[in-house]
C-alpha cells in the first residue's frame, strides 16, 4: 500500500512541475516566442491591462487550487482505510456551507471590479486619430484606409508562405504561416480605430500583441481600436473557423514611426494613381503573362493548383473555360460562380491584374490560346 | 405480460423489441462506446496531422470535417447517450421502480439513434464531403457556404434531438411517478436528482436546437434569409440561438457526471455525502444560471458593453454553486476511511482535473481577458478538461463501479488501475500544453501552425495517442469481465456503497422491484 502513496506523491510532483513551468513562462515570453507558455502583455495599454487581469486571476486560482487540493491530498494520504483510519459520520454543517458560499462570492466581486474597468477601457473607441476598414474574405484580409482628405488606399493581404513549404518540399521559413505579401501599416503612438466586417463568412481579426480580437461578420461593422506603443512587426491569425483555408490567413501589422507612416501612405497613394494610369495602357503578351503569373500564384493557386491541375477548384489546364471564349472566361473571373467557392474577383483585383491573370491562364499549363486581355477589356466588361 | 417472472426473449428480437430498461441501458452504453471509439479515431487523425508543422496526412478541407465530426459525435453520440444508458440502468433501480415509466417510448428513443448517426457518418462519403463547419456550425459557413451534405446533417440533428427529448420525458415521468413508497424527493440518490434536472434542461433546449437547424434548412432550400445578411438576416442571431441551446447543453453533459461522482466518493470514503441538500440546490442553481449566460461564448461578436457586463457577471456567478459541489466532495472524503479502487481513482482524477477546468472557465468568463483567450487553444484545453476529465472520467468510473452489479462478475482491478494511470497521464500530456499554445496565440481548428508551437503540439499528439490506446485496455477489461470475470454474488459489491441498487441480487435480475421496496 506504500506503493500507492509513492505514486500519489509522484503525481503531486508532476503537477507542481507543470504549474512551475506555467508560471515561469511570463519571463520567458519576453525574449522568445518559441515554446512561449503564457499570454504576452503586448505593446498596448489594453494588452497590459488584460495581461495584468489574466495574471491576477491565474494567481487567485492557483492559491485556491493549492488550498483545495492541499486539503484533498492531506485527506487522501492520512484518511485511508489502509492506515486504519476510522470514518467519521458527519454530513452537514450550515456554518461551513454558508462560509464557502459567501467567501467565493466576495472573491468574485473582487475580480469583477478590475474586469469591468478593463472592459470599459477596451471598449472605448472614441477619439480615434485614424480609421482602417478591415474586411475578411475567404481566405485573406482587405485593408482600406479611410482618409477624409485624399484617395482611400486599399489592398489585400495574402498569405506569403509558398505551398512548397506547407507541403514540406521546401524548408519552412522563420515566419512560416505568419507572413503576408502586404502587411497593414500603422503609426506608433496613434489611436487607430479598426472597423471590422466580412465579405462572405464570419472571420475574426486577432493580433495577440495588440490584444485585439474582433469578429468580422458579413452585414455588421464592428469597432475596435489599438494604440501601439512600440514599433515592430506583430503577427496574428484569423481566429474564427471560416472554411478550408482558415489556418492560412494571417494578420501582419507593421507598426512604424509617424514619419515613416506618412511616407508609406504617400507612396501607396502614388501607386494607386499609377495603377489608374496603367489601366489606360496596352501591354504586350510577355508583360501580361509575367504579371499574371504572380497574380495567379497568390490568388488562384490555392484552389486551382500551382500548375492549373485543379484542387478544390476546377483544373485550369485544358479547361473549357480557359480555352474557350474570352467573354465567358472574363465573366467568371469578374463575377465568380454563384453557389460555389469561386468568388467574384472583380472587386478584389484591379483591371490590370485581372487582364494579366486571364491572359496567363489562357497561355500557361499547356493552354496555347495565343490571345490577350487588356485592362480596357476588363473595364468594358465591367461596364457591361 | 403476466405477473410471472420471465426472462428475456431470444436472439435479435430481444434487442430490437425490448422494453426492458436494463437491455435498453446496455444498448445505449455499447452504442455510446462505439461512438466514443469512432469520435476518438477522428481525434487521432487530427492529432496525427498536428504532430508536426506542415500538411502531411490530410488536406485542410478534410481536417475540418474531422474536427466537426469529432465534436458532434463525442457530444451527441458518445457522452450524452452514455449517461442516458446509465440513467436507464440505474434510475429505476435507485428509486425502487420495476422499469421506466414509458418503456415502449424507451425502445424507440434508443433505436432512432443508430440511424441518425449512420446518416451523419455517411456524409463523409458524399460529394463535397462531410460538414466542415465545426460542431458549433456557425452560419453562414453552415448555410450559404456549406457542402450539400449539410441537409443530411440537419436531419440527423433533428432525429437525435427527438431521441433526447423522448429519453428526458421518460426520465421525468419515471422519477416523478415511479418512486417507491417513502422515497421522497430529498431521499433520492444524487444521481437521480442530477438526471431529473438534466432532463428538464434537455426538454427546454433541444427544441431550440431543432429550431436553429430548421431555420438553416429554410435558408438553404426554401429561400429564407434568417442568417444571411444579404437578405436582411442576421448571422449573429444564429449564434444567440445556438448558444441558448449550447450552454445548457454543456451542463446536460456535466450534471449527470456530478451525480455519478456524488455516488462513488461516499462509497469509497465510507462516509455519507457531505451537504446533500446543498448539492441539490447547487445543481438547481447551476441549471438556472445555464439559461442566462449563453453569450459568454460570443464576447467577440461586438455586443454592447452592457450585454458584455451582464453575461460576464452571470457567468462568474456559476463559480459559486460549482465551488460548493467541489467543497462538498472534498469534505465527504475528509476524515473518511478511504480506499482507492478504480472507480474512486477516476473520481479523484475527475475532481482534480475538473477543478482545473473550472478555474480556466472562470478565467474565460472575464470578458476583456477572453478577447485574448477566445477561439484559441486555451479554450480547447479548457473544454477538454471539463468534457473529458469531467464527463468521460466520471462515466468510466460509473462503469467500473456498477459493472459487477450488472454482470455479476468482478473486473480486473490491476488492469483498471493501470487504465486510470495511463488515461490520467495521457490526458494531461495531451491537454495541459494546449493551455500554453493557446495563450501564446495559436487559434483553434487550424490544420497547420507556426513553428513556435511545434514542440507543444508534438507533445500533445503523443499524449493523445497514449490516451487513445488506454481506451482499448478499458474495452478489453470490460469484455474480459463480462465473459470471464471472477463471479461475485454479493449484493453489496462495495462495502461502503449505499442505495437500493445494492439491495437486489448480483447480477441484477432481468426484472427488479416488481414489488416496491420499503424505504425508511
Amino acid at each position: 500500500m506504500g506503493f500507492i502513496s509513492e505514486r500519489l506523491r509522484a503525481q503531486v510532483g508532476y503537477a507542481a512541475i507543470l504549474i512551475a513551468t506555467f508560471l515561469s513562462g511570463g519571463a520567458l515570453a519576453q525574449d522568445s516566442k518559441v515554446n512561449q507558455v503564457n499570454m504576452s502583455p503586448g505593446v498596448t495599454s489594453s494588452g497590459q491591462a488584460i495581461y495584468d487581469l489574466h495574471m491576477a486571476i491565474l494567481w487567485i486560482c492557483v492559491i485556491i487550487g493549492v488550498l483545495v487540493f492541499g486539503v484533498m491530498f492531506y485527506s487522501i494520504i492520512y484518511h485511508r482505510k489502509s492506515k486504519g483510519f476510522k470514518a467519521s459520520n458527519f454530513h452537514e454543517s450550515t456554518k461551513v456551507e454558508i462560509a464557502w458560499t459567501v467567501v467565493p462570492f466576495l472573491i468574485l466581486i473582487g475580480m469583477a471590479v478590475p474586469a469591468t474597468s478593463t472592459l470599459i477601457h477596451v471598449y472605448d473607441t472614441d477619439e480615434a486619430e485614424m480609421d482602417i476598414l478591415v474586411t475578411g474574405y475567404q481566405w485573406k484580409w482587405k485593408y482600406e484606409y479611410l482618409n477624409e482628405d485624399g484617395e482611400n488606399v486599399s489592398f489585400f493581404s495574402n498569405l506569403r508562405t509558398p505551398q512548397d513549404e506547407i507541403y514540406n518540399t521546401e524548408e519552412k521559413g522563420e515566419h512560416y504561416l505568419l507572413e503576408v505579401d502586404e502587411p497593414v501599416v500603422i503609426p506608433v503612438d496613434t489611436k487607430v480605430r479598426f472597423l471590422v466586417t466580412a465579405n462572405d463568412v464570419i472571420h475574426s481579426w486577432w493580433v495577440p500583441e495588440l490584444a485585439v480580437k474582433r469578429d468580422a461578420i458579413p452585414g455588421f461593422i464592428n469597432e475596435t481600436w489599438t494604440r501601439a506603443e512600440k514599433e515592430g512587426i506583430y503577427r496574428g491569425q484569423c481566429a474564427e473557423l471560416c472554411g478550408k483555408d482558415h489556418g492560412f490567413m494571417p494578420v501582419v501589422v507593421n507598426v512604424v514611426s509617424k514619419e515613416e507612416y506618412a511616407s508609406w501612405l504617400a507612396d501607396k497613394q502614388a501607386e494607386a494613381a499609377e495603377i489608374k494610369a496603367l489601366m489606360a495602357q496596352t501591354f504586350t503578351m510577355d508583360q501580361l503573362v509575367e504579371r499574371g503569373k504572380g497574380v495567379y500564384q497568390s490568388r488562384c493557386a490555392a484552389c486551382h493548383g500551382m500548375n492549373g491541375e485543379g484542387g478544390l477548384g476546377l483544373p485550369i489546364a485544358g479547361s473549357a473555360i480557359a480555352t474557350g471564349g474570352i467573354a465567358k472566361h472574363l465573366d467568371i473571373g469578374i463575377n465568380g460562380v454563384a453557389g460555389t467557392a469561386m468568388q467574384a474577383f472583380g472587386g478584389q483585383l484591379n483591371d490590370v491584374d485581372m487582364a494579366a491573370v486571364i491572359t496567363y491562364q489562357r497561355n500557361a499549363f499547356g493552354n496555347n490560346m495565343g490571345d490577350m486581355v487588356q485592362p480596357i477589356d476588363v473595364f468594358n466588361h465591367k461596364k457591361g | 405480460m403476466g405477473d410471472h417472472h420471465h426472462g428475456p426473449a431470444k436472439g435479435l428480437s430481444r434487442w430490437l423489441f425490448t422494453t426492458n430498461h436494463k437491455d435498453i441501458g446496455t444498448m445505449y452504453l455499447w452504442f455510446s462506446f462505439a461512438m466514443f471509439i469512432l469520435g476518438g479515431a477522428f481525434a487521432m487523425i487530427i492529432r496525427a496531422e498536428l504532430f508536426q508543422p506542415g500538411m502531411q496526412l490530410v488536406e485542410p478541407a478534410f481536417f475540418n470535417q474531422m474536427t466537426t465530426l469529432h465534436g458532434l459525435i463525442m457530444v451527441f453520440g458518445a457522452i450524452m447517450p452514455s449517461f442516458v444508458g446509465l440513467a436507464n440502468w440505474m434510475i429505476p433501480m435507485m428509486i425502487g421502480a420495476p422499469d421506466m415509466a414509458l418503456p415502449r417510448m424507451n425502445n424507440w428513443s434508443f433505436w432512432i439513434l443508430p440511424p441518425a448517426f449512420l446518416i451523419l457518418a455517411s456524409t463523409l462519403f458524399m460529394e463535397g464531403g462531410a460538414p466542415a463547419f465545426g460542431w458549433t456550425f456557425y452560419a453562414p459557413l453552415s448555410t450559404t457556404y456549406a457542402p450539400p451534405s449539410v441537409t443530411y446533417f440537419i436531419f440527423s440533428i433533428h432525429v437525435l434531438g427527438l431521441s433526447s427529448i423522448m429519453g428526458s420525458i421518460n426520465i421525468i415521468a419515471t422519477v416523478m411517478n415511479m418512486r417507491a413508497p417513502g422515497m421522497t424527493y430529498m431521499k433520492m440518490p444524487l444521481f437521480v436528482w442530477t438526471w431529473l434536472i438534466t432532463a428538464f434542461l434537455l426538454v427546454a433546449v433541444m427544441p431550440v436546437l431543432a429550431g436553429a437547424v430548421t431555420m438553416m434548412l429554410m435558408d438553404i432550400h426554401f429561400g429564407t434569409s434568417f442568417f444571411s445578411a444579404a437578405g436582411g438576416g442576421d448571422p449573429v442571431l444564429f449564434q444567440h440561438i445556438f448558444w441558448f441551446f449550447g450552454h445548457p447543453e454543456v451542463y446536460i453533459i456535466i450534471l449527470p457526471a456530478f451525480g455519478v461522482v456524488s455516488q462513488i466518493i461516499p462509497a469509497f470514503s465510507r462516509k455519507p455525502l457531505f451537504g446533500y441538500a446543498s448539492m441539490v440546490y447547487a445543481t438547481a442553481a447551476i441549471a438556472f444560471l445555464s439559461f442566462i449566460v449563453w453569450a459568454h461564448h460570443m464576447y467577440t461578436v461586438g455586443m454592447p458593453i452592457a450585454g458584455e457586463l451582464f453575461f460576464m457577471y452571470a457567468t462568474m456567478l456559476i463559480a459559486v454553486p460549482t465551488g460548493v459541489k467541489v467543497f462538498n466532495w472534498i469534505t465527504t472524503m475528509w476524515r473518511g476511511s478511504m480506499t482507492f479502487e478504480t472507480p474512486m481513482l477516476f473520481c479523484i482524477g475527475f475532481l482534480v482535473l475538473f477543478t482545473i477546468g473550472g478555474f480556466t472557465g472562470l478565467m474565460l468568463s472575464i470578458a476583456p481577458a477572453d478577447f485574448q483567450y477566445h477561439d484559441s487553444y486555451f479554450v480547447v484545453a479548457h473544454f477538454h478538461y471539463v468534457m473529458v476529465a469531467g464527463a468521460v472520467f466520471s462515466m468510466t468510473a460509473a462503469v467500473y463501479y456498477w459493472l459487477p452489479k450488472w454482470c455479476g462478475r468482478m473486473y480486473n482491478e490491476t488492469m483498471g488501475k493501470t487504465h486510470f494511470w495511463i488515461s490520467f497521464i495521457g490526458f494531461n500530456i495531451t491537454f495541459f500544453p494546449q493551455h500554453f499554445v493557446g495563450l501564446a496565440g495559436m487559434p483553434r481548428r487550424i490544420p497547420d501552425y507556426a513553428l513556435q508551437f511545434a514542440d507543444f503540439n508534438m507533445m500533445s499528439s503523443i499524449g493523445a495517442f497514449i490516451y487513445g490506446a488506454s481506451q482499448i485496455m478499458f474495452l478489453y477489461n470490460v469484455i474480459a469481465t463480462i465473459v470471464a470475470g471472477k463471479p461475485t454474488s454479493d449484493e453489496k459489491v462495495w462495502d461502503g456503497a449505499e442505495g437500493l441498487e445494492w439491495t437486489v441480487a448480483t447480477p441484477a435480475p432481468y426484472h427488479t422491484f416488481e414489488t416496491p421496496p420499503a424505504v425508511r
